[in-house]
């Protein structure tokens, strides 16, 4: 199995992919290529050209910004769940990034290639909607910043216009309790249903592979935030979800597990 | 487009299509089928080398994204006189039957244990996530993972 020709060029800095992805039509950036190769060579996706980013020095960094930690696009998954600014300031998020795949896997995988990538089944973009993280997007104009809540728009959708470019994520630090339930049930599998928990002061809690995209489920904290227990905020996970049934499970089955793990999630993080 | 890759130490400038993927360049452009090719859907980790030091499977990568990089196939393991010692770990504990999965399972247990130079049977199974075997049932492999861990450890003191 190969993918269809294409074109390829490496790009020297952000500006000059930029420029390839305006000016050459159907253009992809190309990032550690694990999501978008296995899509390639079913021939799901035939891109006429191919702008590799994945290793370009001025976009893999993890920064200590005071509020937040600053994230390069193209840190891979490997780098990380290994990052001691990110184990001690965010520790969600290494554990998240513990969790994607397989070693391989996260030693090609990149977070910005996750995030633009926008699966709802995927770990770190369910992650950083949780922690509330903010995106910077270069484009041929202008760069602008995007929060979590808004970048996710559909299937594998987001606000990414073809032109622009994630380069950085920008991820607040927090001090209270977090929790990650992923449940599949072989190794290295993607999750079946995740759950994704920060508490700071507020709780947030967000779901993999409740939707088209990854969720926040507000229901969940709404409830929190009035006071209700953890048993009753929980019974509310599936509330305004809508799980896909494929091959691993059922729609059904996917509310009756965000509930269970929504709980399990909570308790361990408030 | 031309590349050029250091591959078990020598190194290759070759012509490749950008759709070549890094699996084919090995096998098909420099001849070294010792990596083989299992699931081709990036589950099985048969076609796992080395890049820069760090496992990739090579059925998820294209050749020209290994352009000016350094990579170790199973064919770069074993010196002239002796195997490795990972292999001969695998070769001591029968960590292998067929065979088939037993490339990338030395050059993913090559990455992992310099990761994790003391790990646990737990760790070993954990590392070794990325690659399937049909035949071992894995006690074998995990057996040889940590005797490898063992004789390289000996080996640093
Ligand atoms: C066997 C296997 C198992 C996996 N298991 C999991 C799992 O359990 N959990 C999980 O979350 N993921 C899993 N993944 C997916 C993996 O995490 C991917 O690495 C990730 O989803 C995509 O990152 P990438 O760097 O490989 O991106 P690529 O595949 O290179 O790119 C993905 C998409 O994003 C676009 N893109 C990339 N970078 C940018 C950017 N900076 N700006 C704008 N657009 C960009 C590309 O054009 C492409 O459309 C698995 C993958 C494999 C092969
Ligand atoms: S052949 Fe590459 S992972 Fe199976
Ligand atoms: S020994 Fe046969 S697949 Fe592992």
């Amino acid at each position: 199995m190969f993918p269809a020709s294409f074109d390829y060029a490496k790009a020297r800095s952000v500006a000059e992919a930029i420029s390839i992805l305006s000016s050459v039509e159907d253009a992809k950036l190309l990032a550690g290529g694990h999501s978008l190769l296995p899509l390639m060579k079913l021939r799901l996706a035939s891109p006429s050209m191919l702008v590799d980013i994945g290793s370009l020095a001025e976009l893999s960094y993890i920064e200590d910004k005071g509020d937040y930690v600053a994230i390069g696009s193209m840190t891979r998954h490997h780098d990380i769940s290994s990052s001691r600014v990110l184990k001690s300031e965010i520790p969600l998020l290494p554990y998240v990034a513990s969790q994607v795949g397989d070693p391989q896997v996260r030693h090609r995988g990149t977070i910005g290639g996750s995030i633009s990538h926008g699966d709802g089944a995927s770990d770190l973009p369910a992650a950083v909607l949780a922690l509330d993280a903010k995106f910077v997007v270069a484009g041929p104009k202008r760069e602008r910043i995007v929060p979590a809540t808004e970048f996710f728009v559909g299937f594998l959708e987001t606000v990414l216009s073809p032109d622009e470019l994630l380069t950085e994520i920008r991820v607040p630090k927090f001090s209270g309790g977090w929790s990650f339930q992923k449940f599949n049930r072989r190794a290295q599998d993607w999750a079946i249903v995740g759950v994704a928990a920060v508490n700071d002061g507020g709780t947030r809690v967000s779901l993999v592979n409740m939707g088209p995209t990854p969720m926040r489920a507000r229901a969940v904290e709404e409830a929190l935030a009035d006071g209700a227990s953890i048993e009753t905020a929980s019974s509310k996970a599936s509330e305004g979800m809508d799980p896909p049934t494929d091959l691993n499970a059922s729609s059904q089955y996917r509310r009756h597990l965000a509930e269970v793990l929504v709980k399990r999630a909570l308790t361990e993080a408030v | 487009m031309q590349i050029t890759t250091v591959v078990n130490g020598k190194s290759f400038t070759k012509d490749v299509e950008p759709r070549t993927l890094l699996v084919h360049y090995i096998r098909d452009v420099l001849g070294l089928t010792g990596t083989n090719v299992g699931c081709d859907t990036s589950s099985c980790g048969a076609c796992t080398i080395l890049l820069n030091g760090e496992s990739v499977k090579s059925c998820t990568v294209l050749a020209v994204q290994a352009d000016g990089l350094e990579l170790t196939t199973i064919e770069g393991m074993a010196s002239e006189s002796a195997l490795h010692p990972i292999q001969k770990a695998f070769h001591d504990n029968h960590g292998l039957q067929c065979g088939y999965c037993t490339p990338g399972m030395i050059m993913a247990t090559a990455s992992f244990l310099k990761e994790n130079p003391a790990p646990t049977e737990a760790d070993v199974r954990e590392g070794l996530e990325g690659n399937l075997c049909r035949c071992t049932g894995y006690h074998n492999i995990v057996k040889s993972v940590l005797a490898a861990a063992e004789a390289m450890e000996g080996a640093v003191k």
